[in-house]
């Protein structure tokens, strides 16, 4: 039975995350056929680049409307793609389009949903899954005892797959109902051509040791150097110095990056909560007694201002 | 304008978590509870709305007799009434059951919460009232003014936000900076001793998924420092040791 992968794309490609999801549904499928859904206005290349993470068919729904993520209008849509290919699992990385449509998809098809998943699931008697719990302080293991499951992962749940064939794509139209176009967005108000957060392989954040927004040009080169992604501690992004998407933490943005390196943020617990599932820490600070360099895998004790650019530096010698 | 909003009780951000009886229960030892800090912008908010605009705000919190201190707080902070519906909130299905059951008679103009409460995180409970009730659901929501009838808010997506407009009723999953956290002054918590707190059962027992056990993060090795005067060790270590660049 077909798994079924519901992809995001941004600029014209599909986002990596949505790429996890595919080689997800492609580890745990056993041989089953894994099928991604996309929405809106993309090219067909683009879409059959998910066949290299495992997936061997992508539905496209080229409604132009869906070039916008109108939530009632995906959970229906996804729907109807999982009655098409008969599925009974769908896999979708968790994001701010993709969390709030599970939701509505997992009541339309009487499934079990389990959000944040860390690992792929254990099928030795019953569907269990590994799920974090309190902001990453924790994991719970959960069994899924509906017919119909739902997965949205966390990034890094598994290994991109990047070796299979390109998927064949295919057109599929759904009937929407009445109310499914009923929200109207009016306007968006996006960075673009940077790395987004959520997505980012490495994270740059700064703290209120970095003393003002005019000093944030070193992380940005830092960030640069490093093809990485800018993040905040949460008094950096309340006082207005970054944006409030930049803040990471247990009510930011929680982000699980190969590398984060922590600048001028001493490491309060909420922090914490936000990077704990980071595979590797740095931290610079020049207070030794920083309660982050406890949390961090790399430290180093000393003034940002002198440190970063030699970093920043460094990187770029090494290359 | 008739607001519900759904509050969960939830471990304070600052708590050391642990679990006891073999790794199946949350540890509540010298842990205190809050109203979790998503659902407080989403009662903040609608206590601002209630002001300007006149109308009634409800607290609904599904939980057991012990979760009643911290609905008095929000009584305290400015809702009318309470709603306790007397049962552990398995999961994310079961709590929107119950949501959706109460809704169906009381015909809300809003259904606010958090985005997510911060115990499971699962952020699901939201939309799935929504779709339970066919109404709309918008999440996460960083800004939400009422005009007319329609909601105007502003929703965070990864990189930035995007403004959409929705016709009432609708339910929202809300977080900062939709409004400033209320402290319960003295008037507050005087009259919250009074305010109705009615206790209902829940409506279903249905869960769609069950907690085998609770794991704790594998411990985090000690930090390796490198002198500030030798960065390129640190490149040299985090592109061979550490193999991340």
């Amino acid at each position: 039975m077909s798994i079924l992968v519901f992809i995001e794309s941004a600029e014209g490609a599909i986002k990596k995350s949505s790429l996890e999801a595919v080689s997800f549904a492609a580890a745990m499928a056993n041989g089953s056929p894994v099928v991604a859904v996309a929405m809106g206005s993309i090219d067909s290349s683009a879409l059959a680049q998910a066949g290299a993470a495992g997936a061997s068919k992508v539905l496209h729904i080229a409604d132009a409307r869906l070039d916008q993520g109108i939530i009632q209008a995906y959970a229906t849509a996804i729907a109807a793609a999982m009655a098409k290919e008969g599925a009974k699992t769908l896999v979708l990385a968790k994001s701010s389009l993709g969390d709030p449509v599970a939701a509505r998809v997992a009541i339309k098809t009487n499934a079990s949903l389990v959000s944040n998943v860390a690992e792929l699931p254990n099928t030795n008697g019953g569907f269990k899954v590994k799920r974090s719990i309190y902001t990453g302080k924790a994991f719970a293991e959960v069994e899924l005892t509906a017919e119909t499951k739902i997965l949205a992962i966390k990034k890094n749940a598994v290994t991109l797959k990047e070796d299979g064939a390109p998927a064949s794509v295919e057109a599929f139209s759904v009937d929407f109902g009445a109310n499914d176009f009923g929200m109207n967005i009016t306007s968006t108000d996006k960075t673009t051509g940077e790395i987004l957060l959520p997505e980012a392989e490495i994270v740059v954040s700064g703290g209120r040791g970095m003393k003002g927004p005019e000093n944030w040009g070193m992380l940005e080169d830092l960030a640069k150097a490093l093809g990485a992604a800018t993040g905040c501690s949460k008094p950096v992004s309340d006082i207005g110095w970054r944006p409030h998407h930049e803040h990471v933490g247990q009510t930011g943005v929680k982000v699980s990056p190969n590398l984060y390196i922590a600048v001028g943020i001493s490491g309060a617990i909420q922090h914490l909560a936000g990077v704990n599932s980071s595979k590797v820490i740095v931290v610079i600070n020049k207070d030794a007694d920083a309660p982050f360099f406890k949390a961090a895998d790399y430290g180093i004790v000393g003034d940002a201002f002198e440190v970063v650019p030699k970093l920043t530096e460094a990187i770029k010698a090494a290359k | 304008m008739k607001i519900l909003v759904c509050i969960s009780h939830v471990p304070d951000t600052t708590s050391k978590i642990s679990f006891t009886d073999n790794h199946t229960k949350f540890d509540s030892n010298g842990v205190q509870f809050i109203i979790g800090p998503y659902d407080d912008y989403a009662l903040a908010r609608a206590i601002e709305i209630k002001e300007a605009t006149g109308g009634t705000v409800t607290v609904l919190n599904v939980g057991e007799a012990d979760t009643e201190p911290t609905i008095r707080k929000a009584l305290a902070i400015g809702a009318d009434d309470a709603i306790r519906v007397n049962a552990f909130p398995s999961d994310s299905y079961f709590v929107a059951q119950q949501i959706a059951s109460i809704a169906k008679e009381e015909k809300y103009d809003m259904i606010l919460m958090g985005r997510e409460s911060i115990d499971f995180n699962g952020g699901m409970v939201h939309g799935m009232v929504g779709e339970m009730l066919g109404i709309p659901s918008v999440s996460p929501v960083m800004k939400l003014e009422v005009e007319g009838g329609k909601a105007k808010m502003a929703r965070e997506i990864e990189g930035g936000k995007e403004y959409l407009e929705v016709s009432l009723p609708l339910v929202a999953g809300c977080q900062e900076p939709i409004a400033e956290w209320k402290i319960p002054n003295m008037r507050g918590i005087m009259s919250a001793r009074t305010k109705p707190l009615k206790v209902v059962e829940p409506a279903s027992n249905d869960t769609r998924t069950k907690l085998s056990q609770y794991q704790m993060p594998a411990a985090k090795g000690a930090v390796k420092m490198v002198s500030a005067d030798n960065v390129a060790e640190l490149v040299s270590l985090l592109k061979n040791e550490a193999k991340v660049l």
